[in-house]
């Protein structure tokens, strides 16, 4: 092993300069994990709220084989995906293998689960008397269905922000699907899948200064995450109307 | 319309966009992309970088590498997801061209494995051949103090790579059978590529067999403390070749008329052109003193140096040809 130091400093060394090649992986990483967020949250809610304000045979079945999914091993996860879109795969006509897209959507598909998991968590817990409330004061059905999802939109949001490290941080998924291209216009190179080029091909100083940034993007995505529940400034946030009217109402009697 | 339908639309809507985006994106205002797939060794001691980049600033063209191992590659190219593949391992490429998938074979370069391990030598392999090095391996494994399974003296790919299978073919000439001793406790088996294996040998203080270029780019590095112990013998002669992907496969033909022959068969020409094979001989040399590859086209057409070409001809030719005729598709002049 070479000296671990002399790397640590090369580490350092190139996050201070703003390295190119480090700020392109770094970027990558932030724009296929964001879009993959704002995918998944786009899927997950409207499945959160179907699954937790219909009434159907196998719900408790469907919520049981999501919370499974959240323990999904990424790697598990990346051979199905890598199955689909492949050429000879049922997505291969589309000629997304190892493109950003695919890194997209199978970061997307891997926190579905988390998202409608906890989605169905937070809209269950509102308060059922918001929906009857709503309706009582005229909101259509639709409407009604607005204000619980308002209720519990802190819960949710939090969650989506969580689901965000679990997307950065994976190397099965993107390994698989995006091929880690580390050449080229159209680069697929990640920061997991970089950090794990790079200890291969024994460039310690890259890697580790890979290690750091991805850890510092994961502490100050934490970070936030715990100001907000702490500061509860998400759920002062998103008192709807109808919570004040019904606080009104309860101290009226 | 309830809420949750209007919103899924909404998310149905944005990830067609972001599919149809991306493709648009490649089919109308990217550049053509060309799929390589790849042996580690090329990739990881930097030579493929260098060729992409000096490919790229001449072509209008993308090359998108996937290091994956000789076994992988192979695979991908079957599955219609390579356009080209550079391997190393003879015997596996005759029976990729006899399934037809592959066309037009060169053989670019060669090198040589290395046996590596300890530099205290514990198992005494130095100045031996690779056959007597690999018997005495296994002596010292099978009485080792320790064979609760926690020390291992012979760590191996076990990934199905060229590397792996240039392994598997010298324990059967040492008279072993590779599955069986893959059971032995003194006997360790990665998974991985040639870098992290060698790391593990390192760790392990064990043998191992590798390409010279990984080898010598870990090894100046400071990154392991392995010797190359037993060198350039026949039976260590590593030899790359190239091969387009046919774009008529009969057995799995809407799979691959996608594949971009054209540009392989263009990236295969450079390849093999002069300037090209000088920088693949001198790549390396600066850094590591040596040559980690050697260009071979050269030496194929001249018959020089010998014995050397006739040990690639004996290993790497089918038929006395680098690409016997049934095996080609049009580029006669590639092999005259």
């Amino acid at each position: 092993m070479a000296d671990i130091l002399v790397e640590i400093v090369e580490a350092l060394q190139l996050i201070v300069t703003g390295d190119p090649e480090v700020l392109g992986i770094v970027s990558r990483s932030l724009l296929f994990s964001g879009i993959a967020v704002v995918l998944a949250i786009l899927w997950g809610t409207p499945l959160a709220m179907l699954i937790a304000m219909k009434q159907f045979r196998g719900k408790t079945l469907i919520k049981t084989f999501l919370n499974t999914l959240i323990g999904l091993p990424t790697v598990v996860l990346g051979l199905i995906l890598f199955l689909v879109f492949s050429k000879g795969g049922p997505l291969g006509f589309l000629g997304l293998l190892y493109t950003p897209a695919a890194i997209m959507i199978g970061q997307a598909v891997l926190i579905t689960p988390i998202l409608v998991s906890i989605g169905v968590s937070s809209i269950e817990s509102v308060d059922p008397e918001i929906m009857n409330l709503a309706k009582t004061l005229g909101a259509s059905e639709s409407q009604a269905q607005l204000a619980v999802l308002k209720e519990a939109a802190s819960g949710i949001i939090l969650s989506d922000l969580a689901s965000f490290n679990r997307a950065i941080g994976e190397l099965g998924v993107v390994l698989l699907v995006g091929g880690n291209i580390a050449g080229g216009g159209n680069r697929t190179d990640v920061l997991t899948t970089a950090i794990s080029r790079n200890v291969q091909i024994s460039e310690f100083g890259l890697a580790i200064a890979l290690g750091i940034l991805l850890v510092m993007i994961l502490f100050t995505i934490n970070i936030i995450v715990a100001v907000l529940r702490k500061a509860n400034y998400l759920v002062e946030l998103a008192k709807a109307p109808f919570l004040r009217i019904k606080r009104y109402r309860e101290n009226k009697q | 319309m309830q809420v949750w339908q209007k919103m899924l639309l909404v998310a149905a809507l944005t990830t067609i966009i972001v599919v149809a985006g991306t493709l648009t994106y490649f089919n109308y205002f990217s550049k053509r992309r060309l799929f390589i797939s790849t042996t580690t060794s090329l990739y990881d001691t930097g030579l493929l970088d260098l060729i992409e980049a000096d490919y790229e600033a001449t072509h209008n063209v993308d090359l998108n590498i996937l290091a994956v191992g000789t076994g992988i590659a192979l695979q991908h190219a079957k599955n219609g997801d390579a356009d080209i593949v550079l391997v190393h391992s003879p015997s596996v490429e005759l029976s990729f061209l006899e399934d037809e998938y592959g066309v037009n074979r060169k053989i670019i370069a060669y090198n040589f494995f290395t046996i590596v391990g300890p530099a205290d030598d514990p198992a005494q392999i130095s100045g031996k051949t690779a056959a007597e090095a690999l018997f005495n391996i296994v002596q010292y494994g099978e009485n080792m103090p320790d064979q609760s399974g926690e020390s291992q003296i012979w760590v191996s790919r076990g990934d199905n790579s060229g590397t792996n299978s240039k392994e598997k073919s010298l324990w059967t000439a040492a008279g072993y059978d590779y599955e069986e001793l893959s059971d032995e406790v003194w006997f360790a088996s990665t998974g991985q590529g040639m870098g992290a294996t060698l790391t593990v040998a390192d760790q392990k203080n064990a043998y191992t067999l590798s390409d010279i270029g990984t080898f010598l780019k870990f090894y100046s590095d400071g990154n392991i403390a392995l010797d190359s112990l037993i060198l350039e013998e026949r039976s260590l002669l590593n030899v790359y070749s190239v091969m387009a992907v046919s774009p008529t496969v009969p057995a799995n033909q809407s799979v691959h008329e996608n594949i971009n022959f054209g540009d392989a068969m263009n990236f295969i020409e450079y390849l093999i052109s002069d300037e090209t094979q000088d920088s693949i001989t001198n790549y390396g040399k600066d850094t590591y003193g040596q040559s980690l590859f050697t260009g071979a086209v050269q030496p194929l057409i001249d018959g020089t140096p010998q014995p050397l070409v006739s040990w690639i001809q004996d290993y790497a030719f089918f038929e006395d040809s680098e690409c016997p005729l049934q095996y080609r598709n049009g580029f006669e002049d590639l092999y005259t």
